[in-house]
């Protein structure tokens, strides 16, 4: 057996594997389909928002409030500015968010969890009451706060959603965590001589991630949401930045124009029910992995 | 360290050991309860060897194993690996210890780790160990696989794509990678299908000759042990009952709980099944938290009951003493370990053993 034959059949046999994984992630159902779909368009729309949309800030007072027309496919806001284009771009701050929150919130939850869980003990005990005491905060009130405290930037609102949020995966995870650590593979490791930092990092945590990826996706939905609700709240991302919920809240004040209300209110449960309709994919992805 | 220049036949030695755990929440060890899974044993493997370690589930046979592979630190007593004690090394000596003795667990289907290849899983010790380059390491993974019999093509997959046998050969493969002196392994095929059982102990074995291994083999089934082990140390209740050379043992047992053992174990005869006497022993095995005073058998002793209840027994816990017999060798914790040589239900198990059938009460038997 040659080093170079044997590669050979690695690479052979590797795809294999990333094919079965592709594979479960295909939509099948009419829902999941639509999901993908209204997603991929929505991002399409709104990444190549300067190409298909005018100025999002030009304020034009005369025709303010106005209904769609062939200059406004959508109307316009009190200030006369075009709804088609401050929808796009209140898309991005919302991709943003929705991106930026997991990643942060999923981050710090994971790694904290996986200590907790795999340390056990004392030190397991401390670090999980330190979660209580997140979660005995409605997340939204503390989101509220944080951002309140913080100041209206895209980057706060951020901060302020990761911080209500990364507990939930702190205790996700370590839930997890302390499933897989008990299984023989990972003693068997430990037998092998791996330290508690690759245990934990190479062979716990892989396994560990089943039920998080479901929630992951699906989360994207509910960031996005948290979002707009602070926007909505007036604590959100500051004006003139165009943002779903901020866009909402404006519009309140002008309910007999109902374009405008319905504009960003659309577009934000389009985009959030699509996201969790393909979420659904994920999930049966890792109920069919065998390897889970 | 030691100054002898000759090579030590032994290659552990495990002194007085005890592992208890806090049973019970909130409670240590110090504190009054704990279950005495493993207490007080002492034996050697002599390189080379194969030591089995038999016994009921629950009488510390396992955690025995995870002792010796410091998976576990003893609560009391020592363990020498190659005259080193496994308490008092650097984790950087135990690193180093550890590429010497490797493990094979029961359950091939969870201590594969199933989001690695075949190929990853068994270099991950010589990636744990930094032994040689990645391509050094890819060839050592296709030696391997072609030592236990695996097809070259396995290395890509991962282990649900193979059946129980050959995962418990990915997991030999896995073993066998650091070239070790030793490997302990925990009932290794009492997971797999009956006809599968034979080739893994065949490649054990043969493992065994090509690479002077030495071997810590835990089981339950006692025509197995018989048929690769060397000797045999039948543990009850968290102590070694017998110590004895396998065909010795299974010949002239001298513990009554060893020849209820052996009345048990089910023999390819139907007809000697049939007729045969098996001892049955009464009542469960006492908690590990409250073991029996004296001799910690003496609850369930066919012997004792024999001999009127001696109160020995129930006072003194007998040493594991030299066998006294005529050839026998070995060592054996019973008070009365001529009472056992002299008993009919001895030479009726015996008798199951061999598959001769009893034709006479008094007939002698073979040696």
């Amino acid at each position: 057996m040659t080093a170079g034959r044997l590669r050979r059949l690695e690479e052979a046999v590797a795809p294999t594997r990333f094919a079965t994984t592709m594979e479960s992630l295909r939509p099948r159902t009419f829902l999941e389909f639509y999901g993908v779909g209204v997603i991929v368009v929505m991002v399409t729309a709104i990444a190549a928002a300067p190409l298909i949309a005018p100025d999002p800030f030009a304020q034009d007072l005369p025709s303010a409030l106005a209904g769609s027309s062939a200059d406004h496919w959508l109307g316009t806001d009190n200030l006369g500015r075009d709804l088609w284009s401050r929808i796009l771009y209140g898309g991005r701050v919302s991709v943003v968010i929705g991106v930026f929150v997991l990643l942060t919130a999923g981050a710090v939850g994971v790694l904290y969890g996986a200590v907790s869980g795999y340390a056990g003990g004392m030190v397991d005990a401390v670090m999980m009451r330190i979660v209580d005491i997140f979660l005995s905060f409605p997340s939204i009130m503390l989101a509220l706060l944080i951002s309140a405290a913080l100041g209206p930037t895209i980057r706060n609102v951020i901060i302020a959603i990761a911080a209500a949020w990364w507990p939930v995966y702190a205790r996700l995870i370590r839930g997890q965590v302390i499933v897989v650590k008990e299984r023989e593979f990972v003693t068997a490791s430990r037998a092998l001589g791996a330290g508690p930092m690759r245990n934990l990092l190479w062979t716990v945590l892989p396994n560990s991630f089943g039920v998080m990826k479901t929630i992951f996706v699906l989360d994207i939905g509910y960031a996005i949401l948290a979002g707009s609700t602070l926007g909505f709240l007036g604590l959100g991302v500051s004006a003139p930045t165009p943002e779903w919920g901020y866009m909402i809240r404006e519009a309140l004040q002008y309910p007999t124009h109902w374009w405008f209300i319905l504009s960003p209110g659309l577009a934000l449960l389009l985009f959030v029910s699509a996201i969790n309709f393909a979420g659904g994919i994920v999930t049966r992805s890792v109920h069919e992995d065998p390897g889970r | 360290m030691s100054t002898e220049q000759v090579v030590s036949p032994v290659l552990v030695e495990v002194q007085d050991l005890r592992v208890w755990f806090p049973a019970g929440r909130g409670s240590s060890t110090k504190t009054g309860g704990s279950i005495k899974a493993v207490d007080g044993i002492t034996f050697t493997v002599q390189r080379g060897e194969t030591l089995g370690l038999v016994g009921e589930s629950g009488c510390g046979k396992t955690t025995t194993a995870r002792a010796v592979l410091k998976l576990l630190d003893p609560t009391e007593g020592r363990i020498l690996f190659d005259g080193v004690d496994l308490s008092t090394v650097s984790r950087r000596e135990l690193r180093l210890m550890r590429r010497r003795m490797q493990p094979v667990f029961q359950d091939p289907f969870s201590s594969l780790n199933p989001k690695r290849t075949v190929a990853r899983i068994i270099a991950e010790p010589l990636v744990i160990h930094r032994q040689g380059t990645a391509s050094e390491r890819r060839e050592r993974v296709g030696e391997l696989l072609d030592t236990v019999g695996l097809p070259p093509d396995a290395a890509g997959r991962y282990p649900h794509a193979f059946s129980g046998g050959q995962r418990q050969r990915i997991a030999i493969a896995r073993a066998m990678a650091l070239r070790p002196d030793l490997i302990i392994a925990d009932e290794p095929v009492s997971a797999l299908d009956v006809s599968i059982r034979a080739q893994i102990l065949n490649l054990l074995s043969d493992l065994q000759q090509e690479f002077h291994l030495t071997y810590l083999v835990i089981a339950h089934d006692l025509a197995l042990v018989r048929q690769v082990t060397d000797r045999v140390a039948v543990m009850y209740l968290g102590k070694i009952v017998e110590l004895r050379p396998t065909e010795d043992l299974y010949r002239r047992p001298l513990h009554p709980y060893t020849v209820a053992l052996l009345s048990s174990a089910p023999i390819p005869d139907t007809e000697a099944e049939a007729t045969r006497r098996r001892i049955v022993l009464e009542g469960d095995v006492p908690s590990p938290a409250d073991p029996p005073t004296g001799c910690r058998f003496n609850t369930r002793c066919w012997l004792r009951r024999k001999l009127g209840d001696p109160e020995i027994c129930t006072t003194q816990a007998p040493p594991l003493a030299q066998v006294q017999d005529h050839g026998a060798s070995g060592v054996v914790a019973c008070h009365f370990p001529e009472a056992v040589e002299d008993s009919p239900e001895r030479r009726e198990t015996l008798v199951a053993l061999t598959g001769s059938r009893v034709s006479s009460p008094d007939q002698e038997l073979p040696d």
